[in-house]
């Protein structure tokens, strides 16, 4: 079983590793067709792989449901030991799972979206390599791997949303999404230092037996000198730094939205599905550190309170289809990091995965209305799709519904209780920050419904605003593309219902998740009468807040797109402030490129142009020159050129040095006189 | 001969080598000049070669003394086929402009 | 005599024979000659790794003892000694250890990239290039396996020659001011590193001794060490270079010819990091230990102002010269850090030397390996540059733009050097910024914060470079007529793609040969303070 297990776990990232490198170094030699084969070969034996390693490692519970595997020593220094390896327990195997279906059936609607694109076989490379770095990522077994894999996808994500080189917003767009996600590296591999020294470690088990056997008391930093902080605290703020770039929260979340500048499947697959999730993931993965902090857990809550909500509102405002969907990612993004903050981790990986599949089915829904306008993005020049679009319509309805957390649809199981976990803590606490967030998350559901039906309704219903010409060649796209629609909707719609009750409650994440003190999934369950039943919660759900918030927001959003929209023109001039704001992103766009982008240009400039060409070179090294050159100036009126000179000089050096060999022996004569 | 001792020999030599110094610094017209008082430099000290090879009766002294001369010859014609060349191209042989050397 | 006695004078004698030899043949063979002598050096310098001895490895055992007892112990790998300068005791003295013996196959390795490099593009004098560069070659490999003061000082000087003629024959425009300012730079230096030498002469026991191994058991009084230590600090620092004596790098660059720049970045900058191992930190730990606050500081400074500076700059020679100097400040921080983690574990009860020592291997160990990566990747970069040159005879960003739409192949290979520029993982430039970030944060927080800077301002200033070099829209006719890579390019840049992405993903091997004597060289320091 064990050598099983190591096959296994070595051919899920190598296979798509190898069709990565067969459609990237050979992609002129297997041509298109070639290109698309390999890959998808390679992600669907790692899927394959993945099924075969969750039913032997989780259903079997092989080793108590964890498997480890050292693959090599990547380097060895001072007794720290670095290495490649691998850790699959109940975390991985779902992260393992979800990555290689979202990746597998973008893959195969890229064969539809990509069809006329010339850099092809580059683009399945690419997402073949992007699922390799992603799948390094979550079976990592220690934070080193975690890094490569961390930074592997941020350099894919790079490469991709840069994918149409040519772009001048595109090549804006990867190079900011780089550098954002590289200040929350900076964070975060700071954290990892802070690991290594005060855990002398870098292996999870080796951390998180430290953690569990000292609690890290004790252990202190002085960041600022002569205040000693506590050493996790600090830790577990800076790993949270790195999750926050990498799961875009504010502040670090300005490139998310212009990451749509890349090809749509990778906006389903990176920018919604899986990468931006690996900052949930690995908050997940730390929580037996993190439990540790509750201030750096506070803080991991306020930051996805403001995210849930803040960006969520940005969504109301936008008219690109796909950036839509990327305010919604955020907002998203925000409840998982929540649920982080309340100590439910395993809810905020419930719904990192429900959520897996309904956006990702949202935004290959987005990309397959986008072929059918032929690479119209604006949803004012949409309308009444569904008479031309019917699968899909009908698989977007499903992710809409999910969205926004209908009862019965994945997002409700996964959304609900995460709110249901906020208000458990905010009657716990006390704390104004808890009670803030159980605010965020019901405003959430509100905006959510909103601006999601908004866009439903704005691309599916109401009039035909197209040109002729478009409305001629409206028609649904092949089976490429609403195969795998279908296929995500199946779980978008059932994942929750299934897996609700093993995952939250069924003791899945104990062996690798950490609760804190105040167990709030643990209250939830003490709350509903004879332990959890998924047909209870459903219609319990029904009765809650969170639904009928949703249902105004559906309402709202109908009144507004499709019986009124002359209300939504006049509500935009009565707001004019709060509408600038939103339009704006709330300015930090502008505000990061005038003062980061803007500010290290000119320091850089001024360093430059002032220290070192006018001080260093300037002054120091040309002045030491202009000095000496001053000094000859002088002293060559010395060198007349004529020789007389030259002769009477010499004699009368010969003269003086005569003399002074000379004087004591005339002096001797005379002292003898 | 009772008048003329080493000392007399000595001062001649001494006068000859000043006269040909100052001929060095003051002469500002004539290159020639110049290899001439050269020259006379080397014969006041073959003087003083010869002088001292005399009085104290050793014979290597006149020896030394056919090696300079004969050293001081090809010297004076090489300085002036130098010279020759010099005026060819300079057309003058004024040492006041000769001052190539000026830093 | 045996082999493992003589292969280190071989492999100084083969590349000066063979640029003999290249000076002798026609214009027409000099380049074939050149290469094979290149390539018969690498041959030669393949067994100073294999048949390197790490047995010493175990550090954890009596090697301590025997280390501190004596510390040429673990230099004398490859050792021969013999009579020179009698009446000074000068002696004709070479081997290696750690430190060097990668420095070496590096040095032989991005030689054959040059010769290759410059093969079609080099039409004035191409005898004498090859030339220069072969016994250049030859003379730096002198600098490494040096163990007589004099010997070494020799080969230092000498290698300024060829590097002088190498600028101011086939350089650029304003070659003669910097090849003036890079000559004039380092002999300031290093005139006071020979007066710390014949110092250093003049206190050995006996009737004096110029070995290097005989000044590692001096005793020196704390003023002498400092005096010593400033005289080192400003030969090493200004060959690094270091802020604030970094200037003549960039003007050097920019006029180089791409060989010169190559050999310049890749492997002359280390001889000033190794410098530090070799002199400063085992010949006066004390002083060392003074003034290491002094040293941090101007590491921190390259990493933030020069990266800061990289950032505006418009000639991409000169953004990969200055990124460079900030490349080479994790170098000297990782040296230098090591006093701080000293104190810190003192502080935190450690008495014996392994424990006071622990956690300083990993920032040296992290310093040496950036010097040998960023021997790969600077040089990759300059050569990506020379081949951009080489077409369109202009170094300056503005004159490009969608050079991927013409050059694809090209392009690949420069995104991917530029990355390991920045650092990413599974490229060698993380491993060694990786490793000093660690130790450092063990000695201070804000050095660890301030290093990981280069995290950001590495991404900005490469991938802003690529961004307006390589993407957007075919920007003039010039480009528009770019051919792509020919095959010889594309070797070169395949070889260096492939060594940037092996030490990226396995780094071990070159960790190994560094264990004994880092640790040995930590043992000594530590036991000398």
């Amino acid at each position: 079983m064990q050598n099983t297990l190591i096959t296994l776990s070595l051919i899920i990232p190598l296979a798509p590793l190898a069709g990565a490198l067969l459609a990237g170094l050979f992609g002129k030699t297997i041509r298109r067709s070639g290109a698309h084969w390999v890959t998808i070969i390679g992600v669907a034996v790692s899927f394959i792989c993945s099924v075969l390693v969750f039913k032997y490692v989780i259903i079997d519970d092989f080793n108590g449901g964890k498997f480890t595997y050292v693959v090599y020593q990547w380097l060895q220094s001072d007794n720290f030991d670095f290495h490649i390896g691998f850790l699959i327990d109940g975390l991985t195997a779902v992260m393992l799972l979800v990555v290689t279906f979202v990746s597998l059936m973008v893959h195969i609607y890229t064969i539809g979206y990509m069809k006329d694109d010339p850099g092809y076989q580059r683009f399945f490379s690419y997402i073949a390599l992007f699922t390799f770095s992603m799948l390094m990522l979550v079976m990592a077994d220690n934070f080193l791997q975690l890094f490569f894999g961390w930074e592997a996808v941020g350099l894919v994500s790079y490469l991709l949303i840069g994918f149409w080189y040519k772009k001048e917003t595109a090549i804006f767009a990867n190079l900011k999404a780089f550098l954002v996600n590289r200040v929350g590296d900076f964070g975060f591999l700071l954290g990892i230092a802070g690991v290594l020294y005060f855990a002398d470690s870098l292996n999870y088990a080796e951390v998180f037996a430290h953690a569990e056997k000292t609690k890290f008391s004790g252990q202190v930093i002085q960041i600022i000198p002569g205040v000693d902080w506590s050493a996790i605290t600090v830790i577990c703020i800076l790993l949270f730094i790195g999750a926050m770039g990498k799961s875009a929260q504010v502040p670090l979340h300005v490139w998310l939205p212009d990451s749509m500048e890349g090809p749509t499947p990778i906006s389903a697959l990176i920018h919604a599905a899986t990468m931006v999730t690996a900052g949930i993931f690995m908050v997940s993965r730390m929580s037996p550190l993190f439990v540790l902090s509750e201030t750096a857990m506070t803080m991991v809550l306020l930051v996805g309170a403001i995210t849930a909500l803040f960006m969520g509102l940005l969504g109301l405002v936008q008219n690109d289809i796909k950036r839509v969907v990327a305010y919604s990612t955020l907002s998203q993004l925000g409840y998982m990091t929540v649920a982080l903050g309340t100590g439910a981790f395993a809810a905020g990986m419930f719904h990192l995965m429900t959520h897996a599949f309904f956006k990702a089915l949202l935004f290959l829904g987005a990309g397959s209305v986008i072929i059918a306008m032929h690479h119209q993005q604006d949803m004012r020049k949409m309308g009444n799709l569904k008479k031309y679009l019917p699968i899909t319509y009908w698989t977007a309805l499903i992710g809409s519904l999910a969205l926004i957390g209908f009862p019965g649809f994945s997002g409700f199981y996964s959304k609900d209780i995460i709110i249901e976990a906020t208000r458990a803590l905010a009657g716990h606490s006390q704390s104004g920050i808890a009670q803030f967030a159980y605010f965020s998350v019901l405003a959430g559901v509100l905006i959510t419904a909103l601006y999601t039906f908004r866009m439903f309704f704005m691309v599916f219903h109401g009039k035909e605003r197209m040109d002729d010409h478009t409305k001629s060649h409206l028609k649904e796209p092949g089976w490429v593309v609403t195969g795998p629609l279908i296929f995500l909707a199946i779980p978008s719609l059932l994942i929750g219902l299934v897996t609700i009750a093993p995952m939250l409650f069924g003791g899945y994440f104990s062996n690798s998740i950490q609760t804190p003190e105040y167990n709030v999934l643990g209250e939830i369950e003490k709350h509903m009468d004879g332990g959890f039943g998924v047909g209870a919660f459903t219609l319990h759900g029904l009765l809650q807040p969170p639904f009928i918030l949703a249902l105004t927001g559906i309402a709202l959003a109908w009144f507004f797109t499709l019986k009124r929209p002359d209300y939504a023109e006049s509500l935009k001039k009565g707001l004019k402030p709060l509408y600038l704001i939103l339009v704006n992103h709330y300015f930090f766009d502008r505000v990061y490129q005038a003062v980061f982008a803007g500010g290290a240009r000119k320091v850089g400039n001024i360093l430059w142009n002032v220290g070192d060409r006018k001080i260093i070179d300037g002054l120091v090294i040309n002045g030491s020159a202009r000095t000496i050159g001053l000094f000859s100036r002088v002293f060559r009126k010395l060198q007349t050129g004529y020789l007389f000179h030259y002769a009477m000089v010499m004699v009368l050096g010969l003269l003086g040095m005569l003399t002074w060999l000379v004087w004591p022996v005339v002096k001797g004569v005379f002292n003898g006189v | 001969m009772t008048g003329i001792g080493l000392q007399e020999c000595l001062f001649l030599a001494a006068l000859l080598f000043c006269i040909s110094i100052a001929g060095i610094f003051i002469n500002r017209k004539n290159l020639i000049v110049l290899l001439m008082c050269i020259e006379l430099m080397l014969l006041a000290i073959n003087l003083n070669f010869i002088a001292f090879s005399y009085f104290s009766a050793t014979i290597s002294g006149q020896i030394f003394v056919f090696f300079i001369l004969t050293v001081a010859a090809a010297e004076a014609a090489i300085g002036l086929a130098i010279l020759v060349t010099l005026y060819r191209n300079r057309q003058t042989i004024n040492v006041a402009d000769l001052d190539e050397m000026k830093g | 005599m045996e082999f493992k006695e003589i292969i280190l004078t071989v492999l100084i004698l083969t590349p000066i024979i063979g640029g003999i030899f290249a000076l002798l043949v026609s214009e027409k063979l000099t380049r074939s000659v050149a290469l094979v002598f290149a390539l018969l050096t690498f041959a030669l310098s393949i067994p100073l790794y294999t048949q390197f001895d790490t047995e010493f490895s175990d550090t954890k055992s009596a090697k301590i003892e025997l280390y501190k007892a004596n510390p040429a112990e673990r230099v004398a790998r490859f050792e021969l000694k013999k009579p020179w300068i009698e009446s000074f005791n000068i002696n004709y003295h070479v081997g290696v250890d750690g430190l060097s013996m990668p420095l070496i196959i590096l040095t032989t390795f991005i030689t054959i990239l040059v010769i290759l490099s410059a093969w079609q593009v080099i039409k004035i004098r191409p005898k004498q290039f090859m030339a220069a560069f072969l016994i250049m070659e030859g003379i730096m490999i002198g600098v490494f396996v040096a163990l007589d003061a004099v010997l070494f000082y020799l080969f230092w000087e000498a290698m300024l020659i060829p590097m002088f003629l190498i600028i101011g024959i086939w350089g650029g425009p304003r070659k003669v001011y910097a090849t003036i300012k890079f000559f004039l730079f380092t002999f300031f230096g290093s005139v006071f590193m020979l007066v710390a030498l014949i110092y250093l002469y003049t206190k050995t026991p006996g009737s004096g001794s110029f070995s290097i191994l005989d000044f590692y058991h001096l005793t020196l009084t704390p003023l002498e060490q400092m005096y010593i230590f400033i005289a080192f600090l400003l030969a090493f620092a200004v060959k690094v270079p270091m802020w604030p004596v970094h200037t003549w790098l960039p003007d050097a660059h920019v006029e180089a010819p791409t060989g010169g720049s190559v050999i310049l970045a890749a492997i002359m900058l280390k001889i000033g990091g190794y410098g530090f191992l070799r002199f400063s930190l085992p010949i006066t730990p004390g002083g060392s230990a003074d003034l290491a606050w002094l040293v941090i500081l101007m590491s921190l400074i390259a990493i933030v102002y020069i990266g800061l500076v990289a950032i505006a700059q418009r000639d991409m020679k000169k953004l990969i010269a200055y990124s460079s100097i900030a490349h080479m400040g994790f170098v000297t921080l990782g040296f230098f850090v090591i006093f701080a983690v000293m104190q810190v574990n003192i502080k935190a009860g450690a008495t014996e030397a392994d424990a006071i020592i622990k956690g300083a291997a990993l920032a040296v160990e992290g310093g040496i390996v950036q010097m040998i990566s960023h021997g790969f990747i600077s040089a990759a970069l300059f050569l990506c540059v020379g081949v951009l040159y080489d077409r369109m005879h202009s170094r300056e960003i503005q004159d490009y733009g969608g050079v991927a739409n013409t050059m694809p192949v090209f392009a690949a290979f420069a995104v991917l050097f530029s990355m390991a520029n920045a650092g990413l993982p599974g490229t060698s430039g993380f491993v060694g910024e990786f490793m000093v970030i660690l130790g450092t944060f063990k000695a201070n927080f804000w050095y660890a914060f301030l290093a990981a800077t280069t995290l950001i301002l590495g991404a900005a200033y490469s991938l802003w470079m690529v961004k307006r070099v390589f993407y957007g829209e075919v920007a003039n006719d010039k480009v528009a007529a770019l051919k792509d890579i020919n095959k010889r390019e594309f070797l070169i840049l395949f070889l260096l793609a492939l060594t940037v992405l092996f030490f990226g993903l396995y780094p071990n091997p070159l960790l190994t040969v560094l264990h004994d004597s880092v640790n040995g060289l930590l043992i000594h320091v530590q036991s000398k303070l």
